[in-house]
């Protein structure tokens, strides 16, 4: 008997390392589908025409206008740590929707081939999500294609539409409350997003409701060179309650392309707002062409008294990440969660991290964040947990751990903290920790095989992220983070 | 496979990492049902030798072949060597976070399992079968949930290593300077386990610098290792004048 089962080739352990994470994209394709596309570049007149196709009232009109001039004199943010050459905004589509743009009544109604594209990202927009009970917005490219469950919704009062369809249908609600989370100018991003924003989720969840279904929207990128700025908007009412999860994915092009988004959400008095987020953009190929650049402003408002916002993100895609999700605790006793996995290889960067911000009395907050750098990716955590004069007796735990695979990755952490009261309790702790050839060559020993110790040793990492993921979602993170990136966006 | 062969044989052996050669010619038959000791001054090559024969990807063999019951393994992975029935004790264990203790034998127990084409053990199967083996290292079944090497002192350390040992049930067991850093109770429960793992069918290296350890466990063969070869081949006694003598009186 010859022992030949395995054909051993010499390479170092990192090696195979670097193989295993570098499975491909399967999100790549794009869908060939006839559209309607406006002329790349930005002005006024861009802005005007946006505002148009999607028949907005006035208000929203002046409010893109505002922030369009805002824009105008503000420059990019320079202060992360990431480098990417100069975006061209001139160079960018700023509309692009799939044609057929009658009003759908019934999700059979929509193009087939984006049926199909949905199907392939296993999104079904049918019985199975009512199964797992999550209603789904779908937003591609630049429109939103359908909302599922808006009936069944309804009957509790629970508004889940895209933020078209709102500002037409809702237009009190969305004058009331867009823009007050990030204001049009908060920063650059944010500023454009204000300006340009084609399409998003808006949620209502009135007074004393639990929304009854998980509350989900999938975002996908199709065009090469269109920019896709969502704008979403949740709006917990008093005693109320929502899970609302998020997905992402783009084709593979060896161009960049843009995603500036914007997320707000308010929560009134002991409302509880939980969002979680797996982000799968496009990363770019093994030497760093193609991405998607995303920048994303992301911020919840606790308004009301004992009120809770809680951010969970699974960051893995995306050839630039530049993304916050910060809370602002203005009710006394509310609380605000982030909870992050940034996972990063070959040439992604990844400056991503937290704000909270404590206002109210016993204000609490709690950062978790896990970084996962490979290949010659960057990876950093920046926060900021900010505690006012008035907010006595605030509470913040922190905790950065960073995991490096390979030698040639980055990581890096920026807490800042600043604190203007003698009654705040502030916790900060950080590790950085390496999956080392040793520590696989004890797993191999044993006869457990490499892909299934990586596995092991980043979901025994990230286990504290797992738990707090809406369950369809953190065994697909597992999944996901093993065969880095891939594996399907729930 | 040849059941009259050795169930490991190194021959001839040249092995360097990064172009500096540690192991030059080295020779070594190993029966079923022995016990091998194998000694030497520090640097002499043996911890080298140890993660060789288990296929530890950054050493380079230039010559020389290592035969497991009669066939070559060179080509083997690490984790073919091991459902093999090659066991490696670490000289020292490492430690990985977030990874329970649990978790981490019963995947490895399931990794052999499979490779024979056995069925796997569902957790609570595996509690019964991994509690049975924690009495004879005297183990709590508490370091279960802790997490793998984590935080565990030297003797837990050592005492994990035998227990999986024991726990994959392997055919040629290296124990390399498990005798390193034991308080003497410890010392006598790692020497109980490991005679009670012993018999005919199994093989056992040891690796050590003390003739302590060869006062509880009775080699049937000493080596004496230095700068990359066997240099001397005893009895049990052979241990015993290297105490009192050191290993200069050895170099001619």
């Amino acid at each position: 008997m010859k022992y030949n089962m395995v054909k051993k080739s010499n390479k170092s352990l990192n090696q195979n390392i670097t193989q295993l994470v570098n499975k491909t994209y399967q999100y790549g394709f794009s869908t060939n589908i006839e559209k309607d596309i406006i002329e790349k570049g930005l002005n006024q007149e861009t802005v005007r025409l946006i505002s148009k196709k999607k028949k907005e009232p006035e208000f929203l009109l002046k409010f893109r206008l505002k922030a369009y001039k805002k824009w105008q004199q503000m420059s990019e943010p320079e202060w992360a740590y990431l480098k990417f050459p100069q975006i061209d905004y001139q160079d960018v589509t700023y509309y692009s929707a799939p044609k057929s743009q009658k009003k759908l009544n019934d999700l059979s109604e929509v193009d087939p081939e984006l049926l199909k594209t949905f199907e392939k990202l296993g999104i079904s927009l049918n019985e199975q999500k009512r199964l797992s009970n999550v209603a789904v917005d779908i937003v591609f490219d630049s429109v939103s294609i359908g909302t599922s469950f808006q009936e069944e919704l309804s009957k509790s009062g629970v508004i889940f539409a895209s933020i078209s369809e709102a500002v037409h249908d809702y237009p009190e609600l969305i004058e009331k409350y867009i823009g007050t989370v990030i204001p049009i100018g908060d920063n650059y991003f944010a500023a454009l997003n204000s300006a340009v924003f084609t399409d998003g989720s808006f949620c209502y969840i009135p007074q004393d409701t639990v929304c009854p279904l998980d509350l989900s929207t999938y975002f996908r990128i199709n065009d090469q060179n269109s920019g896709q700025f969502e704008r979403t908007l949740i709006i917990a009412e008093k005693n109320s309650r929502v899970n609302y999860l998020e997905g992402c994915t783009a084709p593979q092009y060896d161009t960049n392309q843009l995603h500036a988004a914007v997320v707000e959400l308010v929560a009134l008095e002991n409302a509880n707002i939980k969002y979680s987020t797996v982000q799968n953009w496009y990363s770019g190929d093994e030497f760093g062409n193609g991405g998607v650049y995303n920048f994303v402003t992301k911020r919840g408002l606790c308004a009301g008294t004992n009120s809770k916002i809680s951010w969970t993100q699974v960051e893995t895609g995306s050839a630039i990440t530049w993304k916050y999700p910060s809370c602002v605790l203005i009710g006394n006793d509310s609380q605000g969660e982030f909870y992050s996995v940034a996972l990063t290889n070959n040439y992604q960067q990844a400056d991503t991290g937290t704000k909270m911000t404590h206002i109210g009395k016993n204000t609490r907050s709690r950062i978790i964040s896990k970084g996962i750098s490979a290949g010659k990716s960057k990876n950093s955590y920046r926060g900021l947990v900010s505690v006012m004069n008035n907010a006595l007796g605030a509470r913040n735990y922190s905790q950065c751990d960073s995991l490096l695979i390979g030698n040639l990755s980055n990581a890096n952490t920026f807490p800042i903290i600043s604190v203007q009261n003698s009654t705040s309790k502030i916790e900060h702790e950080a590790s950085t920790s390496k999956i080392g050839e040793e520590q696989i060559f004890y797993f191999l020993q044993r006869g457990i095989g490499l892909e299934k110790a990586v596995e092991l040793m980043i979901s025994g990492f990230c286990r504290e992220i797992f738990t707090e993921l809406p369950l369809e979602f953190a065994a697909e993170a597992d999944k996901l983070l093993t065969l880095k990136l891939e594996g399907s966006v729930g | 496979m040849n059941l009259d062969s050795p169930i490991l044989e190194i021959k001839d052996l040249k092995v360097s990492i990064n172009e500096n050669e540690i192991l030059k010619s080295l020779n070594l038959k190993v029966n079923k049902g022995e016990i091998h000791a194998i000694m030497g001054p520090n640097g002499s090559g043996k911890s080298t030798f140890s993660k060789v024969i288990a296929g530890h990807p950054a050493y380079s063999i230039s010559s020389g072949d290592i035969m497991f019951k009669g066939s070559s393994i060179l080509e083997l992975d690490p984790e073919d060597r091991s459902h093999l029935g090659i066991f490696l004790a670490f000289q020292y264990p490492i430690e990985i976070p977030g990874v329970s203790n649990e978790d981490f034998l019963r995947l490895a127990y399931n990794s052999k399992q499979k490779f024979y084409n056995k069925p796997e053990v569902d957790p609570l199967e595996f509690l019964s079968i991994i509690n049975e083996k924690l009495t004879l290292v005297n183990m709590s079944p508490l370091f279960l949930s802790r997490n793998v090497n984590e935080g565990f002192s030297g003797g837990e350390k050592k005492r994990n290593e035998i227990l999986q040992m024991i726990l994959l049930d392997s055919e040629v067991s290296i124990l390399d300077e498990t005798d390193s850093g034991l308080d003497i109770d410890a010392l006598k429960i790692i020497s109980t386990g490991i005679n009670n793992f012993m018999n005919e069918n199994k093989s056992i290296i040891l690796i050590t610098h003390y003739q302590r350890l060869l006062d509880y466990i009775n080699p049937t063969y000493v080596h004496v290792m230095q700068d990359g070869k066997i240099i001397k081949t005893g009895s049990a006694d052979l241990a015993k004048e290297l105490e009192s003598k050191g290993y200069e009186w050895l170099k001619s």
